[in-house]
């Protein structure tokens, strides 16, 4: 199993929870789990939008009332 | 990346602030997505390569832009301050509060200045094309520009929007 990695885009804004997100997955092994944190509402479809072109594996992506939270796993 | 042949080709022609944002946002997102990306820089887009950025936004000739305050409580905040264009134009300076205002609110919203975002571009590997034709027009040197943009000329930036999904022209 990969280990899990935290990222807190909190307070960034649209594009900086994207770009950060695939600088930190760069520096991951394969397998590994993603979990990126952000409060741009923005994310939901953009994280969504980001790992269909990327091919990474969306997990999980919650809203828990402002704060937005993913699980991403890197495929490749 | 499992899906690098999407592209994206900008033409950024406009230097102001406010609209130094799209073009620098596009790319850095399309970057992050794994996309070839580049960016023809032109006419007043040409200053967002100098070393020192100084882009400034007016207000003058942006109807539509709102003028909102940084500081103070959340309605005060949120009120649209009405500034005739008459006011904006006789005003020594204003361009200046206009531009620490809107950079003010940027920061406090967390959105990343223009520099931020240049440096992740360059970060990203996208291509920046400085256009010749315009240094020579404007008198810009290339000295003047940060180091990893390149000159080149419309047929530079035609050749590598060719077979771009995505061609903006801003």
């Amino acid at each position: 199993m990969g280990k899990q990695i935290t990222l807190d885009c909190s307070g960034l804004m649209c594009p900086m929870p994207v770009v950060k997100t695939a600088k930190t997955i760069k520096t991951m092994e394969i397998g590994d789990i993603l979990e990126m944190i952000s409060t741009d509402a923005g994310s939901m479809p953009d994280m969504q939008a980001w790992a269909n072109q990327t091919k990474h594996e969306l997990l999980e992506s919650h809203d828990e009332g402002g704060k937005f939270r993913f699980l991403i796993k890197k495929t490749h | 990346m499992a899906n690098g042949t999407n592209k994206l080709a900008l033409i950024a022609s406009r230097g102001s602030l406010d609209w130094a944002y799209p073009p620098f946002i596009l790319a850095t997102a399309a970057a992050a997505m794994g996309w070839d990306v580049g960016i023809f820089f032109t006419f007043y887009g040409l200053p967002l390569l100098k070393k020192e950025l100084n882009a400034k936004v007016s207000p003058l000739g942006n109807p539509a832009m709102p003028m909102k305050m940084p500081f103070g409580p959340e309605g005060f905040q949120n009120f649209n301050w009405p500034m005739p264009n008459l006011i904006m134009a006789g005003l020594p300076g204003f361009e200046n509060v206009a531009t620490s205002l809107m950079k003010k609110t940027f920061k406090n919203k967390g959105v990343a200045t223009v520099n931020e975002l240049r440096d992740m571009a360059v970060d990203l590997d996208v291509r920046l094309i400085a256009c010749q034709m315009t240094m020579d027009v404007f008198g810009f040197k290339k000295e003047e520009f940060i180091e990893q943009a390149e000159i080149g000329g419309a047929a530079t930036f035609l050749e590598f929007a060719a077979d771009a999904n995505v061609s903006l022209f801003v």
